[in-house]
């Protein structure tokens, strides 16, 4: 039980969980298999489930229905702390009145780890988040940052198969964010034990995670890599959720392998056929659509056009983003490299993307869903 | 549906506060019970015991008197407290430290010493009398006079009014004072329109302490008053040990009690905290 | 707040009431030194004879040994209950918690004489009058309300997420309330049993009422002694009562930034 050798990841298995809050749902019969050493992110808006499924994995909460598995063990029932489970806090959560390296060697403590071993794991966890020097420090003499990284080194010094972050890294600034994302990518190589991130942050969980579960309002839209959920999104609310994107609504008509949607006056084909008489839209991606002078009409195979109006122009740098007005009133966002003569705000101009680079998806009513 | 988490959570709490609820209820309802039996039934059942304290006049002029000494009491209290409190709230915190051991101090020598301090210094030919006599004053009867029982009261019932109104006032954003000078108030519209509604949950807390403590002093006003500033609280120990009689001491307490706990209810909505501070950290 | 004289003027009201607080209390030092049986300020002469009468009197020697007596089991038993109640509030939900905060702090509010007379008629018939049960009863009573405030002042501001912490990294609840819970509130604890301590050893209306000839607290000793004889002895307990509360305090002081330090 040292963190010299690789851990074996253990597999969960999430199968029919619910919970219950009064009458409120946070959870609605949910099911899903987390591989062995996989790293899997929960991302979701705020009450969309992600929390809760951690803490019921994690024994902070009761199931009100389901099982949940951790490799060949049901968990459902067994006490917190004795489900041998590392948990990484949003707010670090370090003793107060205990020094760093107390602080880490509190698990091995409660697992009655030989004094002499259990030297030997704190000095390595310390170790493996830089921190060795620190390890006679109070927690309230580090920053935030140091702080989780000891309460990283706490969750996982007693080499649990299966750690759990609750947005570990939600009080921290942007920069130190994106250090530790790289270290906790480190970690979780190095380790080999599965881990289940909860995040807000879509892009954290772009960065971080073999596959994403996408929750909203206490069901799992869809499970995927991040280059799936981006390009294949199953549901209009993933398809918001992930990346940037534009949400062209119309009447559509389904004919063969195609559909037409009737949009502010053009009729734009997509592949794929409506699973219903109820309202569809096409999801665009900003840089598949082009942005090109009013006339110059569909060619480069370019299957859809719609004509528009320039209403806001952004310089990126290596890239500009327009923001061109329809005439129904909506707007689609649009990314293309930087020009030497870009088009003026107010500029008529025609919009022109392919076919297979449009969604179509039924309309879940969902806008896009965060911000920042 | 929640089946069974929820007794567990609610059960386990209880348990824990069983055996302070047992001493409240051995060592205060039982006792306070017995008063308000006996003062029902003895010597004969009946109302007998309030109609004779509402009916002499000695008790009445006592009982106002109580309220009476209980109100200026309360009164030269928050005179005093409101601008050392607020004082308290802006200085520095070495002289903050210093403020809150002045008003603890006279907590580190027991009570009954302190009201012996009052003797001393209030008597006849004590210093407050010789001061105002080298002053070019008339001497001023202190002792055993409702003046000399309401100065030892105040100054015993300053740290009640002190210490809510102070904790009140820590929780007041100076900014906002600013930011209505800057709107362009005047400092003491400011003062009246911003600090004092804001500090009076603070005000209200001090005077319902003050004044319900100050209903049933008991050895204050015995030691520094005479005949003349007798209150209730005296007046039921010389029914119940000097009269032995436990039926009309009763119906005196039982008054007390209501007007305790009458006050207590009429005055515990105001001091709830109306507004809630926006923004800035705790 | 560019003004000047207003401020000069809180400045020297809050020193005047700085002085009416504090100097009762320290005149009773001088006092204590007097050289005359009388109780004039300033005093005439030096003497140490008031303390020397306490010191050799075993009315107060034996009254103030009771009252310590007293006042240490009244600071464990009321810490102990106290705490249990405070911990019981803080994990209750909903109104409850409120109602019974505000039950366990009537002892606080009740008139003092009515307490006393009421604690007096049942100790009659339960022949409790004049008896350690009877004193550590009625002080922890009155010590309650000061426990559960202080206790539950440090309960507001724990964290209750640490104990979760505790439990992923493997503690059992009874594990994390003595290796976490109670060492951060262990402050509050501390000033809630020195609150019961001196709440029991400065008591003085109940016990007049529950005392007796062989079993007397030291409140009660100078409450008579002031009544009857009238010497300065009573200025010298005051004394010697401020001069330990100065020291537990100043001690507790030094330690308390110590502990936050380490």
């Amino acid at each position: 039980m040292t963190l010299e050798t690789v851990t074996k990841g253990a597999a969960v298995d999430i199968c029919g969980v619910s919970k219950v809050y009064g009458n409120f749902t946070a959870l609605d019969n949910v099911s899903l298999r987390v591989e062995p050493g996989e790293f899997m992110s929960f991302l979701g808006p705020s009450g969309s489930g992600k929390t809760t499924t951690l803490n019921l994995i994690a024994g902070f909460t009761d199931l009100n229905g389901g099982e949940i598995r951790l490799g060949e063990r049901s968990i459902g029932h067994v006490p917190a702390h004795k489900r041998n489970i590392g948990v990484v806090f949003q707010h670090y959560a370090l003793f107060p009145h205990m020094s760093v390296a107390q602080n880490v060697a509190y698990p091995l403590k409660q697992r009655r780890v030989a004094k002499v071993d259990r030297a030997r794991a704190v000095d390595l966890a310390l170790q493996k988040v830089q921190l060795e020097k620190f390890s006679h420090r109070y927690p309230s003499e580090l920053s935030g940052g140091q702080q989780q990284r000891v309460a990283l080194a706490r969750a996982m010094v007693f080499t649990p198969s299966l750690l759990l972050m609750d947005e570990p890294l939600g009080a921290l600034d942007k920069k130190l964010r994106e250090v530790l994302q790289l270290e906790i990518r480190r970690i979780h190589r190095e380790l080999g034990s599965t881990f289940v991130y909860v995040t807000h942050d879509q892009e954290e969980a772009l960065v971080l995670s073999d596959r994403i579960a996408v929750f909203n309002k206490g069901r799992i839209e869809q499970v995927g890599s991040g280059h799936q959920l981006y390009t294949q999104p199953e549901t209009l609310f993933v398809g918001q959720f992930i990346g940037e994107s534009s949400v062209l609504r119309g009447t559509h008509r389904t004919q063969g392998n195609e559909t037409a949607l009737t949009v502010a006056g053009a009729t734009l084909a997509v592949s794929g056929q409506a699973k219903s008489d109820a309202a569809h839209v096409i999801l665009l991606r900003p840089e598949n659509v082009r942005v090109q002078p009013k006339g110059t009409g569909r060619h480069d195979g370019m299957t859809n056009i719609i004509s528009g109006t320039v209403r806001e122009m952004l310089y990126l740098g290596a890239a500009m983003k327009y923001e061109v007005g329809l005439a129904d009133g909506s707007h689609v966002i649009a990314r293309t490299p930087t020009q030497t003569e870009p088009f003026a705000i107010g500029q008529p101009v025609e919009l022109a993307w392919n076919l297979k680079d449009g969604t179509l998806l039924a309309d879940d009513g969902s806008t896009a869903g965060h911000e920042a | 549906m929640p089946s069974k988490p929820a007794p567990r959570v609610l059960r386990g709490p209880l348990y824990l506060t069983l055996p302070a609820l047992a001493v409240l209820v051995l060592v205060m309802a039982v006792p306070l019970g017995v008063i308000v039996l006996r003062s029902f039934m003895e010597p004969q059942p009946g109302l007998a015991n309030y109609v004779w304290f509402f009916q002499t006049k000695v008790n009445i002029t006592v009982l106002l008197r109580t309220f009476s000494i209980a109100f200026w009491v309360t009164l030269c209290c928050v005179l005093a407290a409101y601008p050392y409190a607020f004082a308290m709230s802006v200085v520095g915190p070495r002289l903050r430290l210093a403020m809150i051991m002045c008003v603890l101090v006279p907590f580190w020598v027991s009570g009954v010493v302190r009201t012996l301090a009052w003797v001393i210094l209030l008597q006849d030919s004590g210093v407050i009398n010789r001061l105002l006599l080298s002053m070019g004053f008339e001497k001023v009867r202190l002792i055993r006079t409702q003046l000399g029982v309401t100065i030892g009261m105040t100054q015993v019932l300053l740290p009640f009014m002190i210490m809510p109104l102070y904790a009140v006032m820590r929780g007041i954003d100076l900014r906002l004072l600013q930011a209505a000078r800057s709107l362009g108030a005047h400092p003491v519209k400011t003062f009246l329109q911003i600090y004092l509604p804001l500090s009076l949950p603070g005000v209200f807390a001090g005077v319902t302490i003050v004044f319900i403590l100050a209903l049933g002093f008991y050895i204050t006003p015995l030691l520094l008053g005479g005949p003349q500033s007798t209150m209730l609280s005296t007046l039921i120990q010389q029914q119940v040990l000097s009269l032995l009689n436990w039926g009309r001491g009763g119906a005196m307490g039982v008054v007390l009690l209501i007007a305790t706990f009458g006050i207590l209810a009429i005055a515990s909505p105001f001091m709830k905290r109306k507004y809630q501070m926006s923004g800035g950290s705790k | 707040m560019k003004l000047n004289v207003p401020r000069l003027l809180l400045r020297l009201t809050c020193l005047l009431i700085a002085i009416w607080l504090v100097a009762p209390t320290l005149i009773v030092i001088p006092m204590s030194f007097a050289g005359q049986k009388s109780l004039a300020f300033p005093p005439k002469g030096f003497s140490l004879q008031w303390y020397e009468n306490f010191f050799t009197n075993p009315q107060w020697i034996g009254s103030l040994i009771v009252s310590a007596k007293v006042a240490l089991m009244v600071a464990v038993v009321a810490t102990i209950i106290g705490t249990m109640a405070a911990i019981g509030i803080e994990r209750m939900k909903g109104s409850a918690a409120g109602i019974i905060r505000a039950v366990l702090i009537t002892p606080m509010i009740v008139p003092g004489v009515v307490l006393a007379v009421g604690i007096y008629a049942v100790y009659l018939d339960t022949r409790l009058v004049g008896t350690w049960t009877g004193y550590v009863l009625a002080h922890t009573l009155l010590a309650i309300p000061f426990v559960v405030i202080a206790v539950g002042a440090n309960l507001a501001v724990f964290d209750a997420r640490l104990e979760t912490a505790a439990a992923s990294l493997g503690a059992s609840r009874l594990t994390t309330f003595f290796t976490i819970t109670l060492p951060l509130i262990l402050p509050g604890i501390l000033s809630g049993s020195l609150f019961a301590f001196v709440t029991s050893f400065d008591e003085v209306i109940v016990s007049l009422f529950i005392t007796s000839p062989q079993l007397k607290t030291l409140p009660v000793q100078i409450y008579s002694s002031m009544t009857r004889d009238a010497d300065p002895t009573v200025a010298a307990v005051g004394s010697l009562i401020f001069l330990a509360t100065s020291l537990i305090i100043g001690l507790g002081l030094i330690f308390g930034m110590r502990g936050r330090k380490a």
